[in-house]
């Protein structure tokens, strides 16, 4: 984001932090295919918007901002084509011998210097070029051949338009370092020939896409209530809104309309996640009266949506599962033999230890905790992942076997690093060493990962 | 016979670029080797490639989907057993040929061609 202007009015400011989220993906996206340049585009955009932010507040904001950002962008980026292309010229005025290395390693004629290689992007521009650009774009930013934080940063900077020191920010790393992670994606889409292009296998990388999404998504669910800090974006919104832009980019997409629908269902229930002390409040405990009624509709009208499609897949089952807890009346009402069978789906398809976990807790809640911990501990691999021992010191609780309860919850807070479940896990341990007095809920408590 | 020489070398090294002092030597050096193995009938194909920066590499297990993931092949169980040096349009058409190779436990980095001798 522009620095060097002076704070515009709240309204000017509103409209500027809009067209960086909702319109500088699009802009970047076209000029990129047209210029086969991606450093090229996204520094266009970055100049118009610092243009926006001088001009805006004295001048006001244009008729037409979208209109605004692509055309200032795209003068932008010619004023850029030129600067280089003249002090190219005069380089080469003054030091012709480089020109013959410059030429063989450019392959362009030498109009440009060499570490302008052009973007690969193909010359189809679709039925619907601008949304197309968007989608090879959000493709490009996820391809298979850059590492998961290149992909999730390039995906925030570039597609959803949010600045270095928001990303950094938002993931509690050194602006520095960001910066650095974003260099290195666009040097390997360069060098390595990653095309801006829709590619052959869409199903495939739109699952790369979609894990990515996921990944935003998690990191805004899981660190929101430990930062007061409300300059921070959120993540769990910026998740959401990119998926519904993947949702428009690919309509009826099943799995698309999965995801949407698990972040909105688990989004509806935000607000009672963390007590007033930011302590994690488990979901049988929630307070249900605020959860967002309207966001829990606009879940389950999505997943109709996916589920219509008979194309199931794991985000699909994952939402179903949610819609589930969302959806019941209360904690004892909650339909745990469905919920059993969707994770036994979830299982049979993924086969990840997250799922297998699961699927353990809801045997639990229908046949009982020696059942669940049957199911446990029939997992291998799992040893190392700190929710398998915290279902499992949750159900020694329940089957009355405190002491290996106590070690199981020890085990489990030993593996995370995360503050708030280490003091849930250290206060659980001490509950299960000395019960309360039996009442209303004890000796129910189980901690499925995700219901929380 | 034929052989395959594979060089393997610090990729951080100072070397110099286009234009500095020590370049032009520098290249006249390899220039007479590739010469050297032209004119004495030894030469298939060469090249220099680009740092392990830009490597992708795709693992290959059985029936399941070829992954594709960033960096160079580091494990050490599986040894090198070949290579080809291949013409794509882009990296997306470079991953489908590398998975076509037929051999269904295998792993294939792929890396630009930074600069080939006789590329035309």
């Amino acid at each position: 984001m522009p620095a060097e202007a002076a704070p515009p009015a709240d309204d000017t400011a509103a409209a500027l932090t809009r067209l960086a989220r909702e319109e500088s993906g699009r802009v970047l996206a076209l000029l990129a295919r047209r210029f086969g340049d991606l450093d090229l585009a996204d520094e266009a955009v970055q100049d118009a918007l610092t243009e926006a932010a001088r001009t805006w507040g004295p001048r006001g904001v244009p008729a037409n901002p979208p209109g605004w950002l692509l055309a200032v962008a795209r003068r932008k980026a010619i004023d850029r084509l030129r600067r280089t292309s003249s002090a190219w010229r005069r380089t080469m005025a003054a030091a012709p011998e480089l020109a013959a290395d410059a030429m063989s390693a450019a392959g362009d004629g030498g109009a440009a210097p060499s570490h302008r290689r052009p973007l690969l992007v193909d010359d189809d521009p679709g039925d619907n070029p601008v949304d197309d650009d968007r989608l090879r774009l959000m493709l490009l930013c996820c391809h298979p051949a850059l590492g998961r934080e290149a992909q999730t940063a390039l995906t925030l900077r570039l597609v959803g338009g949010l600045s270095v020191p928001e990303i950094a920010a938002a993931f509690l790393l050194s602006e520095a370092t960001l910066a650095q992670r974003i260099v290195r994606a666009k040097r390997k889409i360069r060098d390595a020939g990653i095309p801006l292009r829709i590619p052959a296998d869409l199903d495939t990388r739109i699952e790369v896409v979609l894990s990515v999404l996921y990944l935003v998504f998690n990191e805004g669910y899981l660190s929101r209530g430990h930062s007061g800090d409300v300059v921070r974006v959120d993540l769990v919104d910026e998740a959401v809104r990119l998926t519904e832009l993947l949702g428009e980019l690919v309509p009826d997409h099943p799995e698309v309309l999965g995801l949407l629908a698990l972040q909105r269902f688990h989004r509806a229930r935000l607000a009672t996640r963390t007590d007033a002390a930011g302590e994690l409040v488990l979901l049988e405990d929630q307070d249900r009266a605020r959860w967002d009624r309207a966001e829990i509709a606009a879940a389950n009208a999505v997943l109709h949506r996916a589920i219509s499609r008979m194309r199931p897949g794991p985000y699909q089952l994952q939402a179903v599962i949610a819609g589930y807890h969302a959806n019941a009346p209360s904690a004892a009402a909650t339909d745990w033999p469905a919920i059993a069978a969707a994770y036994r789906q979830l299982v049979a398809m993924t086969g990840s230890p997250v799922v297998q976990v699961n699927h353990a807790v809801a045997v639990a809640m229908v046949d009982g905790a020696e059942a669940g911990l049957a199911v446990l501990d029939a997992l291998a691999g799992v040893d190392g992942y700190h929710l398998f021992h915290a279902a499992r010191a949750e159900l020694l609780a329940r089957a009355g076997r405190p002491a290996e309860a106590a070690a199981a919850f020890t085990r489990a807070r030993a593996l995370t690093d995360n503050p708030a479940e280490q003091r849930h896990l250290a206060r659980r341990r001490q509950e299960a060493e000395q019960p309360p007095a039996p009442g209303p809920g004890a000796g129910r408590r189980v901690t499925p990962s995700g219901s929380s | 016979m034929e052989y395959m020489i594979l060089i393997h070398t610090d990729e951080h090294a100072e070397r110099p670029g286009p234009g500095m002092p020590g370049f032009d030597e520098m290249m006249a050096g390899w220039m007479a080797y590739n010469q050297r193995l032209i004119d004495g009938g030894h030469w298939i194909a060469g090249a220099s490639l680009q740092p392990t920066a830009t490597a992708t590499t795709v693992h290959r297990s059985g029936d399941a989907a070829p992954a594709v993931t960033d960096g160079p092949f580091v494990e050490t169980k599986e040894q090198l057993g070949g290579f080809y040096m291949v013409s794509a349009d882009d990296l997306d058409q470079a991953i489908e040929l590398a998975s076509a190779i037929p051999l269904p436990f295998a792993s294939f980095e792929i890396r630009p061609v930074a600069f080939r001798p006789d590329a035309g």
